[in-house]
């Protein structure tokens, strides 16, 4: 292929898109469309994941130290906790501080008058890194010397690992299903425009044109109208996501919710959108175009 | 030059479309193909185009023999073959320049020499003034002529024309037929098929005459040989 045909090529790929508007029009959209479906579930689905991810941090595993231990004892076996791999904190609280909150938590209920704080135990607060771990990093923990006993929440642990994982689950397979629609739909709409031209590509066939000088401006063409489409549905994504956490962030109910600032999402979703629309455009046309070529 | 021997055409459903057919157009040659609908005479333009291969026999178009062509060389054959149909086939939205140069665009030709053949070749089919005019505003006659136009202007040493009268009145059909005759006159050979069988009397040019398949007249007589 000569230099000055490539030129011409890549030129008559992008007048293709104006020399027919309206078929151009529908793809970017159909796009477009799909994109924002596809986009607008997978930040739902990685929001959701966050969510969980917080409130499964909240889990922790209570350290109850041996009561014959000193003060300073009990806050040396810190530094042993702290150096287990899963550990993430240990927060020291002292039995006096234990009592306080117990005190609190009861309403200065008369019943618990006569509590004293050396009737507590020293203890640790200890949250981890994988919550999925957590009957191993307890096993690891009672090895210390000097603990008394562990109390670990396994099961409100296990819950969010439950919940987390069928969320990954279903939001895995409902992008996966999305996207396979939104390629079916996207290919479908390349295809008509395809069939739209099968006369010019007949004609092109007829009078001697090469396969790849046939092909090469539809690519282009798919190509372009793929990253208009990626860039358009990139743009409103982040417009409508701003836009709508700023108004739950209004809301009351709403509050206990904590959103992913899209600028956090910006790379992937960017690379994401990118891949998506350069696919959508070289594959759809390469492959749709095959069908009018076998002339 | 376009030479068919004993070429047999069998689709993949099973019908016969051509058995044994054999003929020779020598280069420089006018000459119509005629016969009923159904009688092979579409499978002999695909086989010329190479759209078609043969089930068994041989086709030699401009030095390509078509029953080994490769699949790379097909566009090579297409570029000594001017093709013009009875739909016309242009595209719309192009204009009459562009409808021609197009054809000289997809094979890669240089926009000097676009420019240069593309007038003369309108010139040469009577539409050197509708150059900027779309396809939409043109008569039926103006459409096949510049379908002509296109065909010829990547100089192919030979013009197939399938039904180009089929959608025109006697006297567009006429001038058409006549337009044909004036470039076979400039040494391109020119086959045409048709139905219109006063045309081809008028004309008296060498007529190759099939039916079912084969060849049943091949001559100087008229439409269908000895029928006159």
């Amino acid at each position: 292929m000569k230099i000055n045909n490539i030129g011409y090529l890549l030129k008559e790929g992008v007048r293709g898109i104006f020399l027919h508007g309206f078929m151009s029009f529908a793809a970017v959209c159909v796009t477009v469309a799909c994109l924002i479906i596809v986009g607008s579930f997978s930040i739902l689905a990685y929001n959701l994941d966050v969510m969980v991810n917080d409130l499964n941090q909240t889990s922790e595993i209570l350290v109850y130290i041996d009561s014959d231990l000193s003060d300073a004892e009990a806050r040396s076996i810190g530094t042993k906790i702290n150096a287990l791999s899963n550990v993430l904190q240990a927060t020291f609280i002292s039995r006096e501080e234990a009592l306080e909150s117990f005190v609190k938590d009861h309403n200065g209920d008369s019943a618990f008058n006569g509590v004293q704080a050396s009737d507590l135990r020293h203890r640790y607060e200890v949250t981890l890194e994988d919550n999925t771990l957590m009957d191993q990093t307890d096993a690891q923990l009672q090895q210390i010397p000097g603990v008394a006993k562990t109390n670990a929440a396994y099961e409100l642990a296990q819950g969010f690992t439950t919940i987390q994982q069928v969320l990954h689950i279903v939001s895995i397979a409902m992008i996966a299903v999305l996207l396979v629609i939104s390629l079916l739909i996207i290919s479908n709409t390349v295809k008509l425009a395809m069939y739209d031209r099968r006369d010019e590509i007949f004609i092109m066939k007829m009078v001697g044109a090469t396969n790849g000088f046939i092909r090469l401006p539809f690519i282009v063409e798919g190509f372009t109208l793929g990253m208009i489409g990626a860039v358009l549905a990139f743009g409103l994504e982040w417009v409508a996501y701003d836009a709508l956490v700023q108004k739950i962030s209004h809301v009351d109910a709403l509050k206990l919710f904590t959103f992913v600032p899209f600028e956090n999402l910006l790379v992937p979703m960017l690379i994401v959108f990118g891949a998506a629309g350069l696919f959508v455009g070289i594959v759809g046309s390469w492959t749709s175009i095959r069908k009018f070529m076998d002339v | 030059m376009i030479e068919f021997t004993d070429v047999v055409k069998c689709y993949e459903q099973g019908n016969r479309a051509l058995n044994g057919v054999s003929m020779r157009i020598d280069d420089g040659e006018f000459c119509f193909l005629v016969g009923p609908s159904g009688s092979g005479k579409s499978t002999i333009i695909k086989l010329i185009t190479g759209e078609l291969k043969p089930t068994s026999g041989s086709v030699h178009v401009n030095s390509f023999f078509l029953e080994r062509i490769r699949k790379r060389e097909i566009p090579m054959l297409r570029r000594t073959v001017g093709v013009v149909f009875q739909d016309f086939r242009l595209i719309p939205n192009m204009t009459v320049y562009d409808n021609v140069a197009f054809a000289m665009r997809v094979i890669g030709a240089r926009e000097s020499e676009i420019r240069e053949r593309v007038p003369y070749v309108l010139e040469l089919v009577g539409l050197e003034n509708k150059a900027s005019r779309h396809p939409g505003e043109m008569s039926g006659g103006e459409q096949q002529r510049l379908a002509i136009a296109r065909a010829l202007v990547n100089n192919p040493s030979t013009i197939i024309a399938d039904e180009p009268t089929g959608n025109l009145d006697p006297a567009r059909s006429f001038e058409i037929m006549s337009l044909l005759q004036e470039i076979n006159n400039l040494g391109t050979t020119v086959l045409v098929v048709t139905h219109e069988k006063n045309l081809v009397e008028l004309f008296a040019k060498r007529v190759i005459a099939i039916d079912e398949g084969y060849v049943v007249s091949d001559g100087r007589e008229g439409y269908y040989g000895n029928e006159n």
